[in-house]
């Protein structure tokens, strides 16, 4: 597949809006379009933005309150008759509260139930780490044949909400609340299942999801100027995953950072891995949150603090390109 | 399906499935009589009398629908729905062994004329509130039925659920306690208390009934009930004898997850001949 852009062209990265808001307004569109779609919130429509789509189709609109497990066992009973729900809420929320409800009701009898978990990541800033979810793709990849997205920018949310409603099985999509770098132009075709290829390099290759995307193009341009060429790839399927790229990257390049804003021992860099291990081993880094919970503050302030910047990426990078055999 | 409403003759068909029951658990030399037993009368009547639907279109878009939210008495449901013809009677023996159609707890993927998978306590209310609200979405006259167990209630989800059902005014939601008494530990009194449990339920707004869950002629007034309520959710508070019919498991916590020997299957069976 052609890149999207030549390794010399600068992305501007100018900031969008937040992947929530996205989301909130790709729903609405959905709405319009889709009868059978239908949203549920558990008291935090005004964050997730599914406020939105309550205000134009209020009798499509489930406001549940406060209790996550049943928002999500309610989804399943309205996707076992035929409707297309979406059950949103923060992610920390929706995952660790209604993980056994994903799990049985959704996932086990494979109903087509969307999940979609907001304020994902550290970026979520002052509110700290009881609301930042910096396990939900851990959990999401373990429910047996759920597929998992995480969208780096508004236009990939937009695209790929819209993928999902039109994919029949439970899925799981990952949000921020943070504005997000624009990294895609408006016209961007996205599959689920199939990354994008950012940018052409043959040094190493720097695989990203959500907003780490933007800081691996940041991180490609830096490399560049010392020399190292970065292909830079947006897994926005983190389940299931772009295999033939991660193979083909491993073979062609033999050195491969893996990028997200996670857990990094249990999040999308070891699902890779073990696509590298069995197709072509080659020297891994991984940038990601070390075994650790975060704190209040800036959003900024915590992504420099918790090494989740294209500083971080690119001296993985280094180390990677330095191990290559 | 053609109903029927004789409670002598639902009588009939819940001795012939006890026996079912019996026979099927001792094959599979496990599961949980006891509260197959106790909900026997309850499933026969939905299926036979009470509810809309037609085995030959298990998909039927305005069928009613029945979850068995205490997974784990399916037994009573395997039969009743084998008896109803959705799925082959001679088969029920092969229960909870592998590649059975009959799984150890409901599972849509091997049964598909089942409304729901279940067997992780707590879900069913929930479950059943999205199907009431798509029903309503869709101006369809189906009813969801959502059959609890006592020590089920005990799971904090049934009243986050609870709470739900009546803000929605889901007058197509019915659910059934089979307050049977005990549960795997011992004596529901003992292990977490669910009294007062009509108070429970009406504080949180749903029209109650409370009726012995065994008389099928008192089910049969209590299904009446619930489905001529408007603007409430109904829960009939069934009370039930734990292993029913069976003298030696009547009431003996022993039975709610332990299969009966052959000598007991014998015996139970010459007890309901």
């Amino acid at each position: 597949m052609a890149p999207l852009l030549k390794p010399r062209t600068k992305f501007e990265l100018k900031l969008g809006a937040a992947t929530r808001e996205a989301f909130g307004k790709a729903l609405v569109e959905l709405g319009d379009s889709n009868p059978n779609v239908v949203v549920l919130d558990a008291d935090l429509a005004k964050s997730t933005y599914t406020a939105d789509f309550g205000k134009k189709f209020p009798d499509r609109f489930f406001e549940c309150g406060i209790a996550e497990a049943d928002m999500v066992a309610i989804g399943a009973g309205l996707a076992y008759s035929g409707k297309i729900p979406f059950v949103s809420s923060f992610s920390a929320f929706l995952l660790n509260k209604g993980f056994e409800q994903l799990r049985v009701t959704a996932a086990f009898p494979k109903v087509n139930l969307k999940s979609v978990g907001t304020h994902s990541g550290i970026s979520i800033g002052e509110d700290g780490p009881s609301q930042m979810s910096i396990e939900d793709i851990s959990l999401a990849c373990s429910l047996a044949g759920f597929v998992v997205i995480c969208p780096a920018d508004e236009v990939a949310m937009t695209k790929l909400v819209k993928a999902a409603a039109a994919y029949d099985g439970p899925l799981f999509i990952r949000a921020g609340r943070a504005k997000a770098p624009v990294v895609y132009q408006p016209d961007q075709q996205f599959e689920i299942g199939k990354s994008v290829e950012l940018l052409e390099g043959n040094d190493v290759t720097l695989i990203a999801t959500g907003l780490l995307v933007a800081e691996s193009i940041r991180a490609a341009e830096t490399l560049e100027a010392e020399g190292i060429s970065a292909r830079v790839i947006d897994m926005h399927t983190i389940k299931p995953l772009d295999r033939d790229a991660i193979a083909k990257a491993a073979r062609e390049i033999g050195a491969i950072v893996c990028a997200e804003e996670h857990l990094v021992d249990s999040g999308l860099g070891v699902r890779v891995a073990q696509i590298v291990s069995e197709t072509h081993p080659a020297a891994m880094e991984f940038v990601g949150i070390n075994n650790t919970y975060a704190e209040s503050g800036p959003p900024d302030a915590l992504l420099d603090k918790y090494g989740l910047r294209a500083v971080n990426v690119a001296e993985a990078a280094r180390r990677a390109v330095k191990r290559k055999r | 399906m053609q109903k029927i409403s004789n409670p002598v003759e639902l009588a009939g068909i819940a001795k012939q499935v006890r026996r079912e029951i019996i026979e099927m658990i001792t094959e599979a030399k496990s599961g949980h009589p006891g509260g197959s037993l106790s909900v026997t009368e309850i499933v026969v009547t939905l299926f036979f009398d009470v509810m809309r639907i037609d085995p030959a279109n298990p998909s039927w878009k305005d069928r009613d629908r029945f979850i068995l939210s205490k997974g784990h008495c399916c037994p009573a449901l395997y039969s009743v729905m084998a008896k109803c013809g959705y799925c082959p009677e001679d088969q029920l023996n092969t229960l909870r062994k592998l590649g059975s159609i009959y799984q150890g707890h409901p599972d849509v993927r091997f049964l598909p004329s089942l409304d729901a998978s279940t067997g992780s306590l707590g879900e069913g209310v929930s479950l059943g509130i999205g199907m009431a609200l798509a029903a309503r979405l869709d101006h369809s006259p189906a009813r969801v039925y959502v059959v609890l167990g006592d020590g089920e209630i005990q799971e904090g989800q049934i009243w986050e659920a609870a709470m739900c059902a009546p803000k929605y005014k889901l007058d197509n939601l019915c659910a059934i306690v089979d307050y049977n008494r005990i549960q795997l530990d011992g004596f529901v009194k003992d292990i977490m208390d669910l009294e007062p449990l009509i108070d429970k339920w009406r504080s949180f707004n749903w029209h109650t009934v409370e009726l012995d869950g065994n008389d099928i002629p008192a089910l049969q007034r209590g299904f009446a009930e619930a489905a001529a309520t408007k603007d409430k959710p109904t829960v009939l508070i069934a009370h039930t004898i734990k292993g029913k019919g069976v003298s030696f498991m009547e009431n003996n916590p022993k039975f709610h997850g332990t299969a009966p020997t052959r000598e007991e299957e014998k015996l139970a069976l010459q007890e309901l001949a």
